[in-house]
């Protein structure tokens, strides 16, 4: 059984109110705007990258709680990490929210991204979660647009 | 704060024996996230008594047959059947004639075959559509449509911040080019009553033929086009307590007649050539193709449920409803409504604070209460209240003031969560 006031009260408390990176980055190199046009979800996403490596993120736009936290919770995680590291997290985050990654028993490097695992079984609220992930995706691989309707 | 439910006599609904009724929909049975269902999202689709589901059951397992075309026994007994739905849908409507009705999918097929049917064969460059701010999607893309393909212009009635049309603006849109006029009867965003009968009468003053989307009217009102002389009339079956892939076109059959079909196929012609085809009457003009005839029966059946309820009753009841989750909304600090039109039906829009209406409609969810969350298919009304989506509560002959406070609860605890 979905427990949506659970996820909420873990990440609306901290992220949703103080959310982590929130602004544009001034010597961005990458530059990536996410949208969900179901719900009206926009975020866009500045990037420092250098040598391979996430020098600085930043993270704006107008969305839901879920997707604000999931930003927030994403940019003070990849910042530092190498593009390849995030890459994985990409992957791992869409295969938790999507149902396809079990975090309790199979391994994974999402450490407090795991907090998202419940977001699966609000299929409703996946793409809300994922689209900052999709946006970092896209800001690496200089596409000007992600969204969630591929 | 705990939210303490308002005992008001004056909201004692009186209208409805509503627990009585209940009984009738099986889904209301039902559990959410192991809480009753409490479903307030009728605007989006109602759910159907069980005499509808009973009545398509028997016409699969004992009536089915093609319509219009057997000479066998099945086949008439079928095409009795779409045919008597198709009166009773008349009778609903208050209708002259049986072939005035034509069975589309829905509300927005209705638009679509007015536009193909009337737009496209009476309209040209230059000529103008006046459609109004609180349009659905489904009243305004189709119009846009004729106006790209044929180089007409689209004029928009405005409404004030309440949400009501301005009859004074809408008087002056009106040039010798006017040709058509697109209007809702009920915001399906907002719940505004639209005066309709004073604007059908300006749109004839003006020479116009004028359709009403009655998509979010007929559950909620009691409808008779020939007193309304509106020109055309569309409303979807799953709205009004029936099945989904059905709904109903009103026109004046000198209207119909004078109308090019919307779709080519079977049904709809009397002789096929490959040098020349020779069209069916109205409404088999419009009706290619075979039909959703359980579907039509369906709805059929459900309009006799209505029917029997009384839509006068349905529409006291409901009115009590509205009110109630008026004053109770309205009482929780941070909740706006919007929409607050002095006649209003079936829906409330609001927001909480800055949460955003997906996150709201997520725990309300986690509480069984099914409510819409989002644009509503009508973002130029968003547009014009600077917000991207509202939570919308609506309500049916089912719901009850006890749902109201469970709602109101509900808001309570989503502030609660956000803090």
């Amino acid at each position: 059984m979905a427990d949506a006031r659970a996820l909420y009260q873990e990440l609306i408390l901290d992220h949703n109110k103080k959310p982590r990176n929130f602004g544009v980055l001034a010597d961005a190199n990458r530059k990536a705007e996410g949208h969900n046009p179901v719900c009206g979800d926009h975020i866009s996403l500045s990037l420092h990258i250098a040598d391979g490596r996430i020098e600085n993120i930043a993270f704006q736009g107008q969305s839901c709680a879920i997707c604000k936290a999931s930003s927030s919770l994403m940019t003070s995680i990849v910042k530092g990490k190498t593009v390849d590291e995030a890459e994985t997290l990409i992957r791992e985050f869409r295969d938790m929210a999507t149902g396809k990654l079990d975090t309790r028993n199979q391994q994974h490097h999402l450490g407090r991204l795991s907090v998202f695992a419940g977001v699966s079984e609000l299929p409703s609220r996946v793409k809300c979660a994922i689209l900052p992930w999709h946006t970092l995706h896209a800001a690496f691989e200089s596409v000007e647009n992600a969204t969630t309707e591929k | 704060m705990i939210h303490r439910p308002v005992k008001n006599a004056a909201f004692r609904s009186e209208a409805l024996d509503v627990t009585r009724l209940r009984a009738d929909f099986p889904i209301l049975g039902r559990r959410i996230n192991g809480k009753p269902l409490i479903y307030l999202d009728s605007a989006a689709s109602a759910q159907m008594p069980m005499a509808a589901i009973e009545r398509m059951r028997r016409y699969q397992m004992e009536e089915h047959a093609n319509v219009h075309r057997g000479v066998h026994s099945l086949s008439e007994i079928a095409t009795n059947a779409y045919e008597d739905a198709r009166r009773k849908v008349r009778l609903f409507l208050g209708a002259r004639e049986d072939r005035e009705i034509v069975f589309v999918r829905g509300a927005t097929e209705a638009v679509n075959l007015v536009m193909h049917g009337y737009g496209r064969a009476f309209l040209g460059a230059g000529d103008e559509i006046v459609i109004s701010a609180l349009e659905h999607h489904s009243n305004i893309v189709p119009w846009q449509m004729l106006c790209q393909e044929k180089g007409a212009i689209l004029r928009v009635i405005p409404m004030n911040d309440a949400g009501e049309l301005l009859l004074d603006e809408y008087e002056k849109l009106f040039s010798a080019r006017t040709r058509f006029v697109a209007l809702a009867h009920v915001s399906n965003a907002l719940g505004t009553v639209n005066p309709i009968a004073e604007m059908i009468r300006t749109a004839h003053r003006h020479g116009a033929p004028i359709l009403i989307d009655g998509a979010q009217a007929a559950p909620h009102l009691p409808v008779n086009v020939q007193e309304l002389d509106c020109d055309f009339y569309a409303f979807s079956g799953h709205k009004v307590y029936g099945p989904t892939g059905v709904g109903a076109l009103y026109g004046k059959a000198a209207l119909l007649e004078k109308m090019q079909p919307y779709q080519g196929g079977g049904d709809m012609i009397l002789n096929v050539s490959f040098e020349h085809t020779d069209y069916n009457e109205i409404p088999f003009k419009f009706e290619a193709g075979t039909p959703a005839i359980a579907a039509a029966i369906g709805l059929g059946a459900a309009l006799d449920y209505v029917g029997a309820v009384g839509l006068a009753q349905i529409a006291a009841h409901e009115h009590q409803l509205l009110s109630y989750a008026t004053e109770l909304l309205a009482a929780i600090p941070e909740v706006r409504i919007i929409g607050t039109a002095r006649a209003k039906a079936g829906v409330i829009s609001f927001e909480v604070g800055d949460v955003h209406p997906h996150d709201v409609g997520t725990l309300l969810n986690d509480e069984g209460i099914a409510i819409r969350a989002g644009h509503h298919c009508a973002q130029p009304v968003m547009q014009s209240y600077g917000v991207a989506a509202t939570a919308r509560a609506s309500f049916g002959l089912y719901n009850t003031l006890a749902e109201v406070d469970a709602l109101a609860a509900g808001i309570h605890k989503v502030k609660k969560v956000f803090g």
